[in-house]
């Protein structure tokens, strides 16, 4: 355990001094993390799933406090939760359907299990989660038969096997964790492979001779338009320098050595050459609960030129930054402001800084890194699992996450 | 020793370089008096900088910079330094290890360092930083600097981390407060040519040593750079200190050391940093500026409301208003660029602005504070008014005072009710020390004592808050009357440093009349250099003005010439005395002659003057004994002082310096001036072109001043007729007519 403490310790400052840029990296690097601290942990006989989860929790806190605005963190870490009830509830339904099956020729009598003798693990936590909270459209999809009465005996159930419980237990709790682990081997996974899920998807919505913008740097873009250009189409791409860090130029000379016919233009002339395009395709810092999106500085202008000129306005984004949390005030509490010397040379406006003379300083630098562009304006994500409308986002959430976990902190006090 | 350990370090450093972990000095202490009172009873690394340890902000960018291993030295205080870096949690961090070198005797940085070069702990490079410093900036790219140029050239011993900030041109003081700083650099190599942080503004003039010109071929000159005190240095600096056992403060002794000292040939180089931050807390002011500049985000990510060390989470809103969980009355107004930090309570229409307050304070209502450092656990009654004022930890305003701008209120004080502290005073529990050291340099000084009274006074705060004022107001009755009634502490004289430094280093904005004052007289100096012509330009080339340098040579060579006389005789009488050769003795003098900057006649004239004066310390009777005495001598010392004499001026340098001293300081040789005189004639030490020389020079001065040619009349007139002649020997016959 002192190993995994140090591993955390040393990721907890990383955090805290913002050395680990991008969330995709973040997100990785937590559920590696976190893989970590489950496959430590030791389980007790009784309720694995609870110190699982409170292990989970303890170190999640951590993390979050630890950069509150790279919401990437917090989602991984409620993702893992999910995961860790998910495989639980599997496994205790299957274990009572085991145990249902094998009693069956006791007084309880289960009509259900007569019609479905087997039943996935799968469709059996989809249906353990039905009963949990509203159908998801997944679950619905999925058209699982209702087995609502699965559950309900779980305590009396278990009691009755004397013997063969232990045994049951321990190969149940070596199962638990095995199968949360490939869970998050899997997740892991996802994430390393959500470019490419994403970019599969860019010839549906890249056509021949269109003109595409895009502001800053997004990887996740630059795979997605290069993944359409070797699909053989032919179209250019309008690259926003995205002031103040200037990370456009890099995604210009990046599209141009891959062959893509691309024009830089300032932050500024974003309207004067929307007119033109034909589609604004950009990536995201998290994609919150209502639609909403927390994007880099200058993507909400954007936006507004886009709905007024009636072009699409795409936002690419992995399902690691969907994020269960709804924005308020977003422009203030989600948003971190960077150094000002990233807008101008200190040397030269030090005059104005002076704060002997005078009054107080007149001149402030301010700095924000991030924008929040409202569920309106945008008409399109493309997740790793495929293209969705804003309205749709609570959905797929509700799909990823459990509403338990919406607060990881395990003491939501005032102090 | 030293030369040996260096030879070793060099030999390993290629291979070795990998391997040694990147180390930092730091100095937690400053070695300065600029923070008292507030120092008495606490270090100035402790100090609170936007609610956070000033040691915190160095230790957690050294941390992120890269750098492995820290040392942190401990003079002042050392205790409450060590004690909070145990607390904290510093010392656990993984990758990063910070050791603790206590010293009770050390005065300077000087002092440190010798002491940590004694230790044997430094490997390699390393980063000498002093616990007060703020930066952000990465040491990537200036430690590959400092390598690369340290394998092209071992004398590169120092890479000095500067960071342009343009000073304002009406006080003269950079934005931090510190003087306006000059600074000579090479502009392609970077290497650093002169320093000078004391310029004398009253001239107007800054003097650069010609052959900085002939040396390089282009200088910048800077006035607009600010010094970070962040150095690279290599292993030999340490050693530096240990041979030069004199030098104390970093810049004033070693750098400008280095600069002047051409016979080692160590240079030190600068690096420019220009998107990242770094600054080091000097006084007041840059307390103020400083935090003023985190609050701003300049020193991102070491802000509030990023958790680096020890600070407790704040969240930023609006127009940069940090707050914690902070109980407010909802009347209570916190405009912008405000730090309020956890557990504070703040009463209804109270108004606060631009300042930082700590934690668990309790501020009244209609309390109106502005551009103000209020520490933790501080308790401010209704009604008080706070102007660009530091409050310290536990300090106590009593309902309707005052602090006008500048105010320092040290721990524990207590102001009365409605009393008004009047601008720029410093407030403490403890005295003001009555022996004033005029050397800034000893902040420990009276360290031992000041802890002994601190925690006498402490114990009695702790046991018995209620109790406490009596007490204190029955052993101490004055500080009770200096602030009103109920309030407790000594009000500092302020004449230490002159009312001049206070508002320069005071937190509050430099008054309006002081403003108007230094603009009226950098309008006179402007029309006084316009009227020479010669305008210094803020940074840039620079020719070098002779004639402004040779007024201040005028001005030394005076000491100069005593000194070196002084210097001369000593050398001479040690000849006397330890029968040292002519030859060793010629070249000790040749080599005062070039360290001097004098010419032959100088020496000439400080030997005879020498000689003569042995001449009369030895003992006689009477006046033909003196003139033997002097003949004795001239005669056993004659070659000596005839390698100064191959020119005629010299030698009537010599007659002109003997007639001086027969005026002045030895009027014993006054009768025998002009036998002595045909002595030196006649042992070919004096020609007799000079005599006549002499003699016509004489010609058109006063009767005083021909006094000595009347009396070698004779002799100069037999010096003549012999010249006519042609004839010589007539010796005896000019003896005889002396008599």
């Amino acid at each position: 355990m002192p190993d995994v403490q140090a591993l955390v310790n040393d990721f907890l400052n990383k955090l805290k001094k913002r050395k680990i840029e991008g969330s995709r990296a973040t997100a990785r690097q937590t559920a590696e993390m976190l893989r970590l601290v489950i496959s430590q942990q030791r389980s007790p006989y009784t309720n694995q799933a609870g110190t699982l989860i409170d292990a989970v929790r303890a170190v999640g806190e951590q993390l979050i406090a630890a950069n509150p605005l790279e919401l990437a963190v917090g989602n991984i870490v409620r993702r893992i939760l999910h995961i860790i009830r998910e495989e639980d509830l599997s496994l205790t339904t299957a274990a009572i359907a085991g145990l249902g099956l094998s009693a069956g020729s006791d007084d309880e009598d289960d009509t259900d299990q007569d019609i479905h003798p087997v039943l996935s693990g799968a469709s059996l936590a989809a249906a353990a989660r039905s009963t949990l909270r509203p159908p998801s459209l997944q679950t619905l999809l999925e058209d699982v038969p209702d087995s609502a009465a699965i559950p309900h005996t779980s305590s009396s159930g278990c009691d009755s096997e004397g013997k063969s419980k232990s045994a049951d237990r321990s190969s149940r709790t070596w199962k638990l964790k095995h199968d949360v682990i490939e869970a998050v081997n899997e997740l892991i996974q996802d994430i390393a492979t959500c470019h490419e899920q994403i970019a599969e998807q860019a010839v549906e919505h890249i056509h021949q001779n269109e003109v595409i913008l895009t502001l800053g740097s997004s990887r996740t873009v630059l795979e997605f338009l290069c993944a359409a250009k070797e699909k053989q189409r032919s179209f250019r791409v309008f690259v926003a320098e995205g002031a103040p860090r200037y990370q456009g130029h890099l995604l210009a000379k990046e599209l141009v050595t891959r062959g893509l016919q691309t024009t830089l233009i300032t932050d500024s002339a974003v309207f004067a050459m929307i007119s033109r395009v034909n589609m604004v395709i950009v990536g995201a810092h998290a994609v919150m609960a209502n639609g909403g999106v927390i994007a880099p500085v200058g993507l909400n202008m954007v936006a507004l030129a886009a709905q007024r000129h009636a072009v699409p306005f795409v936002v690419l984004a992995g399902s690691h930054k969907l994020c269960p949390l709804y924005p308020h005030n977003p422009a203030v509490l989600l948003n971190e402001l960077r150094s000002p010397s990233e807008l101008l040379d200190f040397g030269e406006f030090s005059d104005c800084l002076d704060f002997g003379s005078g009054t107080s300083s007149l001149l402030h630098v301010v700095n924000p890194t991030f924008d929040y562009v409202p569920p309106k304006l945008v008409s399109l994500f493309i997740t790793d699992t495929g293209g969705h409308n804003p309205s749709y986002m609570y959905r797929l959430i509700a799909d990823y996450y459990s509403a338990d976990d919406l607060v990881v902190q395990q003491r939501p006090t005032g102090n | 020793m030293g030369a040996q350990r260096k030879g070793a370090t060099r030999a390993e450093d290629s291979d070795e370089l990998a391997r040694v972990p990147l180390q930092a000095i730091l100095l937690a202490d400053s070695f300065a008096t600029k923070f008292r009172p507030i120092t008495l009873e606490r270090p100035k690394v402790l100090l609170p900088l936007v609610n956070v340890p000033m040691i915190s902000y160095t230790l957690a960018w050294l941390e992120s910079a890269g750098v492995e291993e820290v040392i942190v030295f401990c003079c002042a205080h050392s205790k409450q330094v060590i004690g909070y870096l145990e607390s904290s949690e510093w010392l656990s961090q993984p990758n990063f290890s910070v050791t603790t070198i206590e010293s009770h005797n050390s005065v300077s940085a000087g002092d440190a360092l010798r002491l940590i070069y004694e230790r044997n702990v430094i490997h390699g490079d390393f980063i000498l930083i002093s616990g007060d410093t703020v930066s952000n900036m990465s040491l990537t790219q200036v430690l590959q600097e400092h390598r690369e140029r340290k394998k092209k050239d071992p004398n590169a011993v120092m890479t000095m981390v500067i960071k342009r900030s343009k000073s304002s041109p009406i006080t003269r003081q950079s934005r931090l407060g510190t003087d306006e700083l000059f600074m000579a650099i090479d502009p392609n190599t970077k290497q650093l040519l002169y320093y000078e942080d004391k310029a004398d503004y009253s001239k107007a003039v800054i003097c650069l040593d010609k052959l900085l010109l002939t040396d390089n071929s282009s200088i910048s000159l800077h006035n607009d750079t600010q010094d970070c005190y962040i150095d690279i240095c290599s292993p030999e600096v340490l050693s530096l200190f240990t041979d030069n056992f004199d030098y104390q403060h970093l810049r004033r002794h070693f750098v400008k050391g280095l600069l002047v000292d051409d016979i080692m040939g160590y240079k030190i180089f600068t690096h420019e940093i220009h998107s990242s931050y770094a600054a080091r807390i000097d006084n007041f002011r840059s307390y103020d500026t400083i935090s003023k500049d985190i609050i701003q985000r300049w020193t991102y990510p070491f802000v509030p409301d990023v958790k680096f060390g020890g600070n407790s989470a704040t969240k930023l809103e609006r127009q940069g208003m940090y707050r914690a969980s902070v109980v407010q009355s909802r009347s209570a107004e916190i405009g912008p660029f405000t730090v309020i930090g956890n557990g504070t309570k703040i009463g209804s229409n109270t108004k606060i602005s631009n300042s930082v307050v700590g934690e668990g304070c309790t501020i009244g209502s209609n309390v109106s504070i502005e551009g103000s450092y209020i520490w933790n656990n501080v308790t401010i009654e209704d009604n008080c008014k706070l102007m660009h004022a530091i409050v310290c930890d536990g300090v106590v305003m009593k309902s309707g005072a005052v602090l006008e701008p500048g105010v320092v209120l040290s721990f524990k004080v207590v102001i009365g009710q409605q009393f008004v502290v009047p601008s720029y005073s410093k407030v403490s529990l403890h005295e003001q020390p009555i022996k004033q050291d005029s050397d800034e340099e000893l902040e420990y000084a009276d360290n031992s004592s000041g802890i002994g009274e601190l925690s006498s006074i402490a114990g009695t705060v702790d046991k018995s808050n209620g109790v406490m004022s009596s007490q204190l107001s029955g052993e101490q009755c004055q500080p009770t009357d200096e602030l009103g009634t109920g309030g407790i502490g000594y009000v500092w004289s302020i004449c230490e440093g002159s009312h001049e430094e206070e508002w320069r280093h005071s937190i509050a904005p430099i008054p309006a009349d002081k403003l108007a004052e230094a603009i009226q007289t950098t309008e006179d100096d402007l029309e006084l250099i316009t009227q020479d012509g010669s305008v210094l330009p803020a940074s840039g080339e620079l020719k070098l003005d002779s004639i402004d340098s040779d007024d201040v040579d005028n001005e030394d060579s005076r000491d100069d010439s005593i000194d070196f006389e002084k210097e001369v005789e000593a050398t001479f009488l040690r000849a006397v005395h330890e029968n040292i050769k002519e030859d060793h003795v010629i070249l000790e003098v040749n080599s005062l002659r070039l360290s001097y900057n004098k010419l032959f006649a100088d020496c000439a004239g400080a030997i005879f003057y020498s000689m003569m004066k042995l001449a009369l310390e030895t003992p006689h009777t009477s006046a033909s004994e003196l003139c033997n005495n002097a003949v004795s001598v001239i005669t056993k010392w004659k070659k000596l002082l005839k390698s100064y004499l191959n020119d005629i001026d010299e030698q009537i340098e010599v007659i002109l310096t003997f007639e001086e001293m027969c005026l002045e300081s030895a009027k014993e040789f006054f009768p025998v001036f002009a036998k002595i005189l045909w002595h030196l004639y006649d042992k070919d030490i004096i020609q007799e072109e000079a005599v006549l020389k002499w003699d016509d020079e004489k010609k058109d001065a006063d009767d005083s001043d021909k006094v000595f040619v009347k009396q070698s009349e004779k002799f100069i007139q037999w010096l003549r007729e012999a010249s006519e002649e042609e004839e010589g020997g007539g010796g005896e016959e000019e003896e005889g007519n002396q008599e």
